[in-house]
């Protein structure tokens, strides 16, 4: 097989990991949305102060410590223990959920039947805030994700494929271990919706808001939930990041990958999401092998976008949203 | 006569009315996606003016006031920052970001302050005659691109002749202002030179290292700042490409850009202007600043390669503060002052071995043609086990006959598009 093809191939299936890694991002978007209307800005600086929350709880750092030490003039800065992966995984599960219900009680309650801009505008304020807190409680040094995900060249792919057509491909174990957990995600997901109470009053919300109130369905709690759900979504996408670059104050901007997914695979529906992903994933990374030489280099951003723009000419509400009509 | 100066400069000063504080703003980033390299610069920058006042009594008697904005490494805020605090008295401004650094070069011109920009920035305001008020001593990015390559010339037996080497770098004014140079040298020196841009932030880099492993370069020199490092270092673990044939500038060179990888980054090499170290001024500011509740972060960034170019950025500052006072027999400097102290400023041996800061930059002089120092650099390597960058040479000077005609020709013709007549004539 020519060269070409195989760098195309090879090219092609790293597209289709780094679209995972993008529809991770694109999930928790999706959640908030869809039960609620809201698109939710701060989803990508969730997905930071999960990390930055995760890193500190596991190696024992005090939250706020350089605030209490200015205030009272103390010395401390760690508790002084390493804590295994799992529990911090899962007490951070707890601090998200924690943090949902704070923006319930805090910011949503107050809102309820506001136009959808003002609580966009919401969104936005509590970016910040989080991103303010986040920088306070954890500091703002880069700190290094371990949480045991595997990193680097598969042997097993790069042998397999060597010995197929004499040119090993590469696949990062990450982006594998990414695409595993994100395909348990989704399933987990779509079982929650589809067989839990809880989820069913979930879609109840996100078909209709004022029939779901009607059969005493409460909205404080749906809101709670669905914002922890999307925590925990931002828990999962900052690992997997913060793995990639270490954790750090860009990764709130891991948002920006996620807007052009939202916009092709629609903003209600999950598998929207994924599929969406994985088209920007490819078309974002075959358009870079192919055309970028001859442009220059550094396409991928914005090639995202057009991409997500085409594909709205034909179908405004992306390839799995919902057709909104509205008859005057 | 310095020292008769300087004795007349003491006898004013202690006869005459309480001195104004001499502003030293510092355009710092403390939040956002750079705030990792902003934090210890901030700190150095902060606390060697902590350390003067405290230690020495100021600068030739008058007490240094910094100021500090945040600019969140944003170019607007920068303007924003400068605008507001240029009416404090502000003597030197250094933005630390090529961005904010391009929109204050006409302000500072002609507003008449002079801005300081060291390693980054317009490379070509090294001409002095060309650019009265903007600095960019002791090294810029042409020098940085220069060593790289005499670095790699002196590994290959002074031939690179059909090697093969990539320019990584970040799709910004910042990241192409290395290119003219690198090419230029590959001429000159016969190797092949592939340029590959990363966008801004740089978290998503792929497509660039499948075609680095497709082309399998011999060498990956690398020009990013921010989340472009770490993951550039990691993704090039990821492929296995050997690290130490991978260097990064000195703006990719600091420990949090290697940390994230872990062991990975074994090997890892960059280019430093400024040697890192224990050096005898880290006791003095430990002592004077940290112990007394002075410092301006939380200490722990102390002897870091950001927080020592940062404290070297304050020492040239100060240096050069001095020698104004003595040029113009005050203590009580204005900006105008300020710049002739900046063009009359020679760095000896002997003068950073008596500031504690032995060996830390080259020696260099500026004068009304040269703005911009020696250009020389180190390089430096990572030692993982150890958390330590090791220093691998000594300072390597650029080639100026190849970066001097690029910056005579780029400020020509800045001084021709803004009908600037040349100085120092």
């Amino acid at each position: 097989m020519p060269d070409q093809v195989l760098f195309a191939m090879e090219v092609m299936l790293n597209g289709l990991m780094a679209g995972v890694m993008y529809a991770l991002v694109a999930l928790g978007f999706v959640l908030i949305y869809k039960a609620s209307g809201i698109f939710n800005y701060s989803q990508g600086v969730m997905a930071l102060f999960a990390a930055l929350t995760l890193v500190g709880i596991q190696q024992g750092q005090v939250p706020f410590a350089h605030l209490i030490n200015a205030v009272f003039g103390t010395e401390i800065h760690h508790f002084g223990w390493h804590l295994p992966a799992i529990v911090a995984i899962i007490l951070t599960i707890g601090v998200m959920i924690g943090l949902a219900i704070l923006i319930e009680h805090f910011v949503l309650k107050h809102l309820v039947n506001q136009e959808p801009i003002i609580l966009f505008m919401a969104t936005i304020g509590l970016a910040y805030f989080l991103e303010g807190v986040g920088d306070l409680m954890w500091g703002s040094d880069i700190k290094k994700m371990d949480v045991g995900l595997p990193q680097g060249l598969s042997e097993f792919i790069d042998t397999t494929t060597y010995n197929w057509f004499g040119y090993g491909f590469f696949i990062d174990r990450l982006d594998i271990a990414a695409t595993i957990i994100a395909a348990i995600l989704v399933a987990g997901l779509v079982a929650f919706s589809q067989y839990t109470k809880q989820g069913r009053a979930l879609r109840a919300v996100a078909d209709d808001h004022q029939a779901a109130l009607s059969v005493g369905i409460s909205l404080q709690f749906i809101w709670v939930l669905v914002w922890s759900i999307a925590g925990f979504v931002a828990l999962v996408a900052g690992i997997m990041w913060g793995t990639k670059s270490g954790v750090q104050f860009s990764l709130s901007l891991i948002a920006l990958k996620a807007l052009p997914v939202l916009m092709l695979g629609g903003f209600t529906s999950i598998p929207g999401a994924i599929v969406g992903g994985l088209i920007i994933g490819v078309g974002e990374k075959l358009f870079e092998f192919m055309i970028g030489p001859l442009v220059g280099g550094a396409t991928e951003n914005w090639f995202a976008y057009v991409l997500a723009l085409l594909f709205l000419v034909f179908r405004p509400q992306g390839l799995f949203g919902e057709k909104i009509i509205e008859r005057v | 006569m310095k020292k008769l100066t300087a004795l007349a400069l003491m006898g004013a000063l202690a006869s005459g009315p309480a001195l104004a504080d001499l502003v030293f703003p510092d355009l710092s980033y403390r939040t956002g996606p750079y705030a990792a390299g902003g934090i210890p610069f901030s700190d150095g920058y902060q606390d060697y003016f902590a350390l003067v006042n405290a230690r020495d009594g100021g600068i030739g008697g008058a007490q240094a006031r910094v100021i500090e904005c945040e600019t969140g490494y944003n170019t607007e805020k920068g303007v924003e920052c400068y605008e507001a605090t240029k009416g404090e008295g502000a003597l030197v401004y250094q933005p630390l970001s090529t961005g904010i650094t391009y929109q204050l070069i006409p302000k500072v011109t002609a507003d008449g302050i002079p801005l300081h920009t060291m390693g980054y920035g317009r490379t070509s305001a090294a001409n002095g005659k060309v650019f009265s008020h903007v600095f960019n001593y002791p090294a810029n990015y042409w020098d940085a691109a220069s060593v790289a390559i005499r670095y790699l010339l002196s590994e290959n037996g002074d031939s690179l002749d059909g090697k093969k080497i990539v320019l990584l770098y970040h799709n910004s004014a910042y990241g192409k202002e290395p290119i003219r140079t690198l090419e230029e040298l590959s001429k000159k020196y016969g190797f092949d030179l592939t340029t590959i841009a990363v966008d801004h932030p740089g978290q998503e880099q792929k497509s660039q290292w499948l075609q680095i492993r497709r082309e399998r370069p011999d060498y990956v020199v690398m020009w990013g700042w921010g989340v472009m490092n770490q993951v550039a270092v990691q993704e090039a673990a990821n492929i296995r490409f050997p690290m130490e044939n991978f260097i990064g500038n000195w703006w990719a060179g600091a420990e949090h850009d290697v940390t994230p990888a872990g062991e990975a980054a074994n090997g890892y090499k960059a280019l430093n202007m400024n040697k890192v170290g224990d050096l005898p001024v880290f006791a003095d500011i430990k002592t004077h600043v940290h112990d007394a509740g002075m410092a301006a972060g939380d200490g722990s960034n102390l002897g870091s390669v950001l927080y020592t170019r940062g404290m070297y950025a304050a020492m040239l500052a100060v240096e050069a503060a001095k020698t104004a006072q003595e040029l113009h027999g005050t203590a009580d400097i204005t900006a105008a002052q300020m710049r002739d102290g900046m063009e009359a400023l020679e760095m000896t041996a002997a003068k950073m071995e008596a500031l504690g800061m032995a060996g830390i930059g080259p020696e260099f002089s500026v004068s009304c043609e040269n703005h911009g120092g020696s250009g020389m650099g180190i390089v430096q390597q990572w030692d993982a086990s150890a958390k330590v960058w090791v220093p691998l040479t000594d300072f390597i000077a650029p080639e100026d006959d190849v970066t001097g005609p690029l910056v005579i020709e780029d400020s020509e013709a800045f001084a021709a598009e803004n009908n600037i007549a040349a100085r120092c004539e």
